[in-house]
């Protein structure tokens, strides 16, 4: 009786996985026919002749290469701009008490609950005013100070004794040095679960450079996937192409750092 | 919540009076820490918030003075029937949306608790598509369902059907939507019910298995109730989600055919930014706040705030 529903189980996994992974196994399969192949009717599951072209052209018709360098730079300096101020602030909320702190914290939890996207024309004032507008720090800054962050870190460093802190005060250190030689290696785990999440946001973030970004050598992959897709005739080879390009970092880490993925979002509900 | 934290913040402040050398000195420091999150989330986040709920009471356009025209706007959003239409978009694809993937997600993850093999295998497969951006997940399934181009319709043809135009007729491109927004979610409230579900004592199931309870009871009796605290995080967060939802439809429908796929943020990022009549666009998004916070207050008194009876 249990093995018999053991084996109805595996196989509505099987199926599922199935459904689950035919959407990106099309795509990658797509992106190396030839534009006979890729048209071709009835479709053709395995290229017969498989090819590297439309990575080519997508990298040298398409720009993608300047694409690909910005993304990595928005990534890269906001998720060190993220874990710097959020480990900061999270710390501070967490073992120092001060003026105005409770109210601190209920501003920054509250702001969890409003989407971005619901002040996205005051936003685009403020970056032009700054003269952000058409910059990649315009895309850098504004979302680095995000309250899931500050949140997460004040949780976990609730959970370290004061009386280490103290130790640490009565040996003469000063605060800034016991933030960096004793509270940041003691939070490395959570702050490296911040570090993977602050990762996937930026480099599939859209709203933020769509607010930010008009300028096309300035795109990032998302920007220019979208605008690539909108076009009249969309030439698939190449947007394949950029896709399974576009893909291929967030699988690396994804595949790495599974665990502190999945374990970070059920812990807190993750969300940028 | 409010009381919760000041009441930590109570318990710790009498510890913390222990230790008084270089107090006046250390009393600057918290400020220096918070200071910079503060800065950017005060410029970025707190001060749109209100330049947003001026601008939805004025006729600024970007370019000529502004002018305050006091509830206009609302008045115009209230009374605008494409407004209205936009906004029944929104809501069948939240009501179509929401509650499939609260039913998949948590099927899905009470058969990967089960002990089974590979699960972390298949933990791994469903959770995947959370990782591609919206904009990736709208061209794989335009790949697929493409009218003269996507493999579906030519499986659908070699069946013997006629082919569906599912991007341009109304009724599937709202399907073409709702199918890759459940593949590209359910992962992500898989692993909450995952987790919620792992959180419920064996015991409870034991003793019901003791007294000859059916599993479709226990499931009622057990695994429901006590799973409330996390349905009701689910709930929320699939609603705002949803409401929110814009990438997606981008790069999968354009909005199309005819704006029946195009959601609030598309249409008030199509005011704002292209017409440029951010006035009008501001109102409509203080609408959209406001439908939020409404949604999320339902919620919690319906579901007492997630709390277990």
């Amino acid at each position: 009786m249990k093995k018999k529903s053991n084996i109805l189980v595996y196989l509505a996994l099987i199926v599922l996985v199935c459904i689950f992974i035919f959407p990106v196994i099309w795509v990658v399969l797509s992106s190396i026919k030839d534009s006979t192949e890729l048209y071709s009717w009835p479709p053709k599951f395995i290229p017969d002749h498989p090819t590297l072209k439309n990575f080519i052209t997508a990298f040298e018709k398409g720009n993608f290469g300047s694409y690909f360098l910005n993304s990595t730079f928005v990534t890269v300096t906001a998720t060190i701009l993220t874990l710097l101020v959020n480990t900061m602030a999270g710390y501070a909320l967490a073992k120092y008490r001060f003026k105005g702190d409770t109210w601190l914290l209920i501003g920054f939890i509250s702001t969890l609950m409003i989407p971005l996207e619901v002040i996205m024309t005051p936003i685009f004032t403020v970056i032009s005013k700054l003269g952000l507008y058409n910059s990649l720090w315009g895309i850098i800054i504004p979302p680095a100070a995000t309250p899931t962050g500050v949140f997460l870190i004040r949780q976990y460093l609730l959970t370290v004794p004061n009386e280490l802190i103290e130790a640490a005060r009565i040996d003469g250190a000063g605060e800034w040095k016991i933030f960096w030689k004793l509270i940041v290696p003691i939070a490395k785990p959570i702050i490296s679960v911040l570090a993977i999440f602050s990762f996937m946001w930026r480099w599939d973030d859209f709203i933020w450079p769509l607010i930010v970004i008009s300028d096309p050598t300035k795109y990032t992959v998302q920007l220019a996937l979208s605008n690539f897709i909108g076009e009249y005739n969309v030439d698939w080879g190449s947007l394949l192409a950029m896709s399974v390009v576009t893909m291929i970092p967030v699988l690396i880490v994804f595949l790495i750092f599974q665990k502190q993925f999945i374990q970070g979002m059920a812990t807190s509900g993750m969300k940028d | 919540m409010e009381r919760v934290i000041k009441q930590q913040s109570k318990m710790k402040t009498a510890k913390q009076l222990s230790f008084q050398t270089d107090k006046r000195k250390r009393q600057m420091v918290p400020y220096l820490f918070v200071l910079p999150n503060f800065v950017i989330f005060f410029t970025f986040i707190v001060v749109p918030a209100f330049v947003g709920l001026y601008y939805s009471f004025t006729d600024y356009d970007g370019l000529s003075e502004m002018n305050f025209v006091g509830i206009e706007n609302y008045k115009e959003v209230f009374h605008s029937s494409e407004y209205w239409n936009i906004f029944a978009n929104t809501f069948k694809y939240a009501f179509a949306v929401v509650p499939l993937i609260f039913i998949c997600s948590l099927g899905i993850a009470i058969l990967l608790i089960k002990e089974i093999k590979a699960k972390g295998f298949f933990r791994a497969i469903f959770y995947w598509p959370t990782m591609i951006s919206a904009i990736i997940v709208g061209v794989a399934w335009k790949w697929i369902f493409g009218d003269s181009f996507g493999v579906l319709n030519y499986l659908i043809e070699s069946l013997g059907f006629t082919p569906i135009k599912w991007l341009s007729d109304p009724v599937f491109a709202n399907i073409t939507v709702v199918v890759g927004t459940i593949w590209a979610r359910i992962g992500f409230f898989m692993v909450i019910f995952m987790a919620g579900l792992q959180s419920i004592p064996t015991s409870y199931y034991e003793a019901a298995q003791m007294d000859g309870a059916s599993k479709f009871k226990m499931f009622w009796s057990i695994t429901l109730p006590l799973l409330k605290p996390t349905s009701f995080l689910v709930l929320i967060l699939l609603l705002i989600e949803s409401f929110k939802q814009y990438p997606l439809v981008l790069a999968l429908t354009g909005g199309g055919p005819a704006k029946e796929t195009t959601f609030l943020v598309q249409y008030i990022y199509e005011f704002g930014f292209k017409k440029g009549e951010l006035g009008y666009a501001s109102a409509m998004s203080v609408v959209l706040f406001v439908v939020i916070v409404i949604f999320t207050v339902i919620q919690f008194k319906w579901t007492k705030g997630g709390t277990i009876d």
